[in-house]
């Protein structure tokens, strides 16, 4: 369970990027993270878990405060969040297994990563993460030989490895084209189901936020300005959280999306058509 | 902690890092395995008196004192004159040889230049590169005397080469469009490269002088040694008779000049740009 | 590339305005007057009838030096295995010292900005600023003439080399693959292991075998001050005057150096 209380965040150039934000999060729930860019959605996801550090406020992770830990400690917590970020942030050069058990980075001595003599139990489990993201053949390939959709779920695959207590995952679907974004969506939501795994995702697209995730948080300028459930999200709350003419305009692209990926894809005869109606409908 | 579970067609599969570097199996072996036998052999032939090593670490010592606490003074006109020798060595022979590395460079280039003269600069570029200035530098100091002119010569031949390599270098990958697109207008050959080639390699013909410049510094400071002039000649006239605390002098100089003008290059790059 | 209007209101294209074209015509002028300037400093002392001297010198040089002594031959062998040794060693020697302080030097791995860095970045100033010939000489007078003089030279020299364009390309690395690692609680050394070789390593292989095929140049020297290799035969030829020697010598240097270049390419081409 993840509870934020008053987690601020102050720039040395002034900049207040968070002003004050609280809420919790429940075992198994998934929050989607909308608001504009420059909102701090980025910069909220990267203090919970200390890559940028908070100037005031709390995070609990199960009653532990991350906030103040440092060191060891701090390392420790770290390999209990698993993050999965936008442009997938693989080591390159690395296999797509090697990446996957970097995963587990935070539970082995040196030498053992050094050596790549990872134990059993956590090759068997890369092994199977793999398979349940669909990349089993894929296992020793570099990681730079993947599509985006690709390294996506390998990045998916090594959160997971790390047996995480939350997820927290920072626009996952901004490099990948409409038909991958969902797919991926979808991983993501099926695997915290499993799981009962809470996650707090950042996410720029509200219809997919919409699509998938159970309550969304609305960001706009630090502050939060929208905590429910998708179905209160109607035309009023977000030109409140995006601004009138950013709202008139992300609609405008969303049914040009939609469009285009009827016109591609539309004639497959399996559920992706209905969100893409759906979106047609919406917009 | 609900995890995927272990048991299954995925348990107990073992995984190996694939190799990195040599991915056949057998030409692996082969080279590392000769790499560590040449070592072995390799170190096996230095033949290290450890006696007079020991006794030298003193001596050691006595240059590390000489270089914290270095002796301008004593020798300050060897010095002054060496130093003014390798300075204005420095200069000249990298203007002129960046003057003459032009038209070698673009003789050398097999995209522009005839055969015959292609084949001609190639092997002027390869003299050039392959033996060091030291060498180049005493078949100077044998044709025209010993002292800076000889370093003049020795350094403009060694820039010729180094510039005239990558300037051919860099002529020879051009963007061809852009080349053919100003030979269609019916430019004639010395419009074609002021305008079709030299816009392309002129940023980096700068750079590269710029560096240039430095290397040509540094090797200033060492044909000294076998006469052709430079702080090189001080340098070596204090070393051996064991002054170390003027050779420390010597070289905080150079280092310093060095460093003086590697934060400069920075500045003069984008003044230039 | 400015466009301006003259006196009678006709809009003109100058590549320069007036004012600038007139301060780089400037800049140029004194340029001129500083090289003509170290010229004349420099030639204060040359000799211009040995110079003019020259063609005839080179002739006669000419004539000296061909044909080669190949018989000599069974005597440079063994001191060119000792010119590859000393490079190959000094370079292994130089690379192995150069990564740490490489590690030290560069702004995104430094341990210490304040302290440690600029004392990493003066070992390279310093290391890069002194020929390894000037190296050898010292090492020389120190701990006396022989291949561990020559060794230590190309490794000392090789330290600037490698340490100044290693660190360089560890602070071009994408850090966004080093942040991810760090997110999954890795220690220091495994973020290194995990996030930055990977993406240095080419650049290391590839600027380790090109500082190799500069040294085995630069090991072809050192025997002039007694360090040991070809250069003490070459030494020893110039000083007897024996010219057909020479010959062969320059030629089995331009015979190593051309395989040494050869192995190089090989081996950076191999390496992306």
């Amino acid at each position: 369970m993840l509870r934020l209380e008053t987690l601020a965040k102050r720039y040395k150039t002034g900049d207040h990027a968070l002003k004050g934000v609280s809420f919790t999060v429940e075992k198994g729930q998934v929050v989607g993270l909308i608001g504009p860019s420059g909102a701090g959605k980025s910069t909220l996801i990267r203090c919970i878990n200390r890559l940028v550090e908070p100037t005031g406020g709390r995070i609990y992770l199960n009653d532990v405060d991350l906030a103040g830990l440092s060191g060891g400690d701090l390392r420790r917590a770290r390999r209990r969040i698993g993050m999965i970020f936008q442009e997938f942030a693989l080591v390159e050069r690395l296999t797509v297994m090697e990446n996957v058990l970097s995963g587990r980075l935070g539970y082995v001595p040196f030498w053992r990563s050094l050596l790549r003599r990872f134990p059993q139990p956590d090759v068997d489990k890369a092994f199977a993460l793999l398979d349940r993201v669909g990349l089993a053949e894929q296992a020793d390939k570099r990681a730079d030989e993947l599509s985006g959709g690709q390294r996506q779920r390998v990045g998916i695959a090594r959160a997971l490895e790390q047996d995480p207590e939350l997820l927290l995952v920072d626009e996952p679907t901004a490099s990948l084209d409409p038909k991958t974004s969902r797919q991926i969506m979808r991983l993501i939501m099926e695997i915290c189901r499993e799981r009962q795994l809470p996650a707090v995702i950042n996410i720029h697209d509200v219809m997919l936020a919409k699509m998938f995730v159970d309550r969304i948080i609305g960001l706009t300028a630090g502050e939060v300005v929208f905590d429910g459930a998708p179905t209160l999200l109607d035309d009023a709350v977000l030109t409140r959280i995006y601004g009138e003419e950013d709202w008139t305009a992300m609609q405008a692209s969303a049914a040009e999306d939609a469009a285009d990926a009827a016109a591609t894809y539309g004639t497959q005869p399996t559920a992706e058509k209905v969100p893409v109606e759906r979106m047609a409908g919406l917009a | 902690m609900a995890s995927v579970p272990t048991a299954g067609p995925t348990a107990g599969r073992r995984w190996r890092r694939p190799p990195v570097l040599i991915k056949d199996r057998n030409t692996r072996w082969l080279v590392y395995g000769g790499l560590l036998i040449y070592l072995i052999l390799a170190v096996s032939t230095v033949e290290v008196d450890w006696q007079r090593v020991a006794e030298g670490l003193e001596r050691g010592l006595r240059f590390i004192n000489g270089f914290l606490q270095p002796d301008f003074t004593s020798r300050w006109t060897d010095i002054q004159r060496g130093l003014i020798e390798s300075l204005t060595m420095t200069l000249t022979s990298t203007v002129v040889g960046v003057l003459l590395s032009i038209p070698i460079g673009i003789g050398a280039a097999r995209n522009i230049a005839p055969p015959w003269i292609y084949y001609i600069c190639r092997s002027i570029i390869a003299i050039s590169r392959t033996f060091q200035e030291v060498i180049i530098a005493i078949f100077f100091v044998v044709m025209v005397g010993f002292g800076p002119f000889a370093g003049f010569l020795t350094l403009s031949f060694a820039t010729i080469g180094f510039l005239g390599k990558l300037l051919a270098e860099d002529i020879e990958d051009i963007d061809e469009a852009q080349a053919e697109a100003i030979r269609a207008t019916g430019a004639s050959f010395m419009q074609l490269i002021n305008y079709g080639i030299q816009p392309q390699v002129m940023p980096r013909l700068i750079g590269l002088s710029l560096y240039r410049l430095d290397i040509n510094f540094r090797e200033s400071a060492v044909i000294g040694i076998v006469g052709a002039g430079g702080i090189g000649g001080t340098l070596d006239v204090a070393i051996s008779r064991y002054e170390y605390d003027s050779a420390g002098a010597v070289l905080l100089i150079i280092i310093g000049i060095v460093m003086l003008a590697e934060y400069s290059s920075s500045y003069v790059r984008r003044w230039v740009q | 590339m400015p466009v301006s209007t003259t006196a009678d209101g006709r809009k003109i294209w100058q590549r320069r305005t007036t004012a600038t074209q007139w301060a780089i015509w400037a800049g140029w002028f004194a340029f001129v007057v500083l090289l003509v300037w170290c010229w004349e400093l420099m030639t204060e002392t040359t000799i211009w009838a040995f110079v003019s001297d020259a063609p005839q010198q080179i002739a006669d040089l000419g004539s000296r030096m061909f044909p080669p002594r190949w018989s000599y031959i069974d005597q440079l062998v063994w001191p060119l295995l000792d010119t590859i040794n000393i490079a190959s060693l000094g370079t292994l020697l130089g690379v192995a010292i150069a990564v740490p302080i490489a590690f030290l030097a560069a702004r995104n791995t430094s341990p210490s900005v304040l302290v440690l860095r600029p004392v990493a970045l003066f070992i390279i100033v310093a290391s890069r600023s002194i020929n390894s010939l000037i190296w050898a000489l010292l090492l020389v007078s120190i701990i006396g003439p022989g291949l561990l003089a020559g060794i230590i030279a190309i490794a000392l020299r090789s330290i600037g080399f490698v340490g100044k364009l290693l660190y360089e390309a560890i602070e071009e690395i994408d850090e966004r693959q080093v942040e991810a690692v760090r997110a999954t609680g890795a220690t220091g050394l495994q973020v290194v292991d995990y996030g930055i070789v990977p993406q240095v390593l080419p650049a290391f292989f590839g600027i380790s075998v090109f500082r190799w095929d500069i040294n085995i140049r630069e090991s072809t020297i050192l025997g002039l001050v007694g360090a040991g290799g070809i250069g003490l035969q070459l030494q020893s030829s110039l000083n007897t005057l024996a010219w057909p020697q020479v010959t062969l010598i320059l030629l089995l240097i331009l015979g190593t150096v051309v395989v040494s270049e050869w192995v190089s390419a090989k081996v950076r081409h191999a390496v992306i």
